[in-house]
């Protein structure tokens, strides 16, 4: 019983501080997905340029009006282009980018297994 | 045969990695958007710069005369140096002239307008930056020629004598 009560306390307790901090975090997310166009090679969560703390701003109003993070995300992609997300989106232009590693998965595995069956 | 396609492999990765790196280490590493012209304005809410006033971004862009949208600030110095620009494309009477004032004190703005003169026919304040953000801006000064809700011009940066022939070129 005690057992019980415990984890029943414990799930609340987690429940209890996402529910709260479940907007901010989202939003925190968002920024630091979000490249710096004025100090290049710093996220906007990380940057203190009047660009990055406009857009602070705004991802926090977009948020508020409803939009998910992907409409977001295509928001500024739009102004901005696909280099303002950190994490690239598969189109023509990255397959290739996130297809290498499993290319090289293959061949690598290929070698291996060649070298195994050999001995 | 077997292990002669080893070395030949090893060698041509070789290459072609330090041919690809030795490539990109021309490049330059500075990111500018693309420059995408034809594309329509947003739509946004604002206020006047002088009265205060609220109003809708479709009422500003409603004409079809050309519209030159310029972003920027007192503080901001390289709008100093493209001041001249805009005061001579104001005088041209199929250019309207809309100023957007970017993050900046009111006072030091409008100082900044008696000093240097004002070459605008309405200025809307963007006092957080979200309004840049809306045409796609992200700093300070940048310039916009807009003709029947399209962007048809964008410019990053101030202005200067190419670009100002340029414009009148595309507003002849």
């Amino acid at each position: 019983m005690k057992i019980i009560k415990f984890f029943i306390s414990v799930f609340f307790l987690i429940n209890f501080s996402f529910s709260d901090s479940n907007a901010k975090n989202l939003e925190i997310e968002i920024t630091k997905n979000l490249r710096c166009l004025i100090c290049q090679g710093q996220s906007v969560y990380d940057s203190d340029s009047e660009f990055a703390n406009s857009l602070k701003i705004l991802v926090n109003k977009k948020l508020d009006e409803g939009l998910s993070e992907k409409q977001i995300y295509d928001y500024l992609k739009s102004r901005y282009g696909e280099w303002i997300l950190y994490d690239p989106q598969f189109s023509k232009n990255t397959y290739f980018l996130w297809l290498l590693p499993i290319l090289m998965f293959f061949v690598g595995g290929a070698i291996i297994f060649r070298l195994y069956n050999k001995n | 045969m077997k292990i002669k396609i080893f070395p030949i492999f090893l060698i041509t990765a070789f290459l072609i990695i330090f041919f690809v790196f030795y490539k990109g280490l021309q490049n330059s590493n500075i990111y500018t958007p693309e420059i995408k012209s034809e594309i329509k304005i947003p739509n946004f809410q604002t206020k006047e710069f002088f009265s205060k006033e609220k109003i809708n971004s479709d009422k500003i862009f409603m004409g079809s005369e050309y519209y030159l949208l310029n972003i920027w600030a007192s503080w901001c110095v390289p709008c100093k140096e493209e001041h001249k620009y805009l005061m001579n494309l104001s005088k041209k009477e199929n250019i309207k002239m809309i100023g957007q004032n970017y993050k900046d004190n009111f006072d030091n703005a409008k100082n900044f307008l008696i000093d240097l003169n004002n070459p605008y026919d309405l200025i809307f304040l963007d006092n957080d930056g979200t309004i840049a953000i809306e045409w796609g801006a992200y700093g300070v000064p940048e310039t916009f020629l807009i003709k029947n809700n399209q962007i048809i011009k964008k410019i990053i940066g101030p202005l200067n004598d190419k670009l100002f022939f340029e414009i009148k070129e595309l507003t002849k």
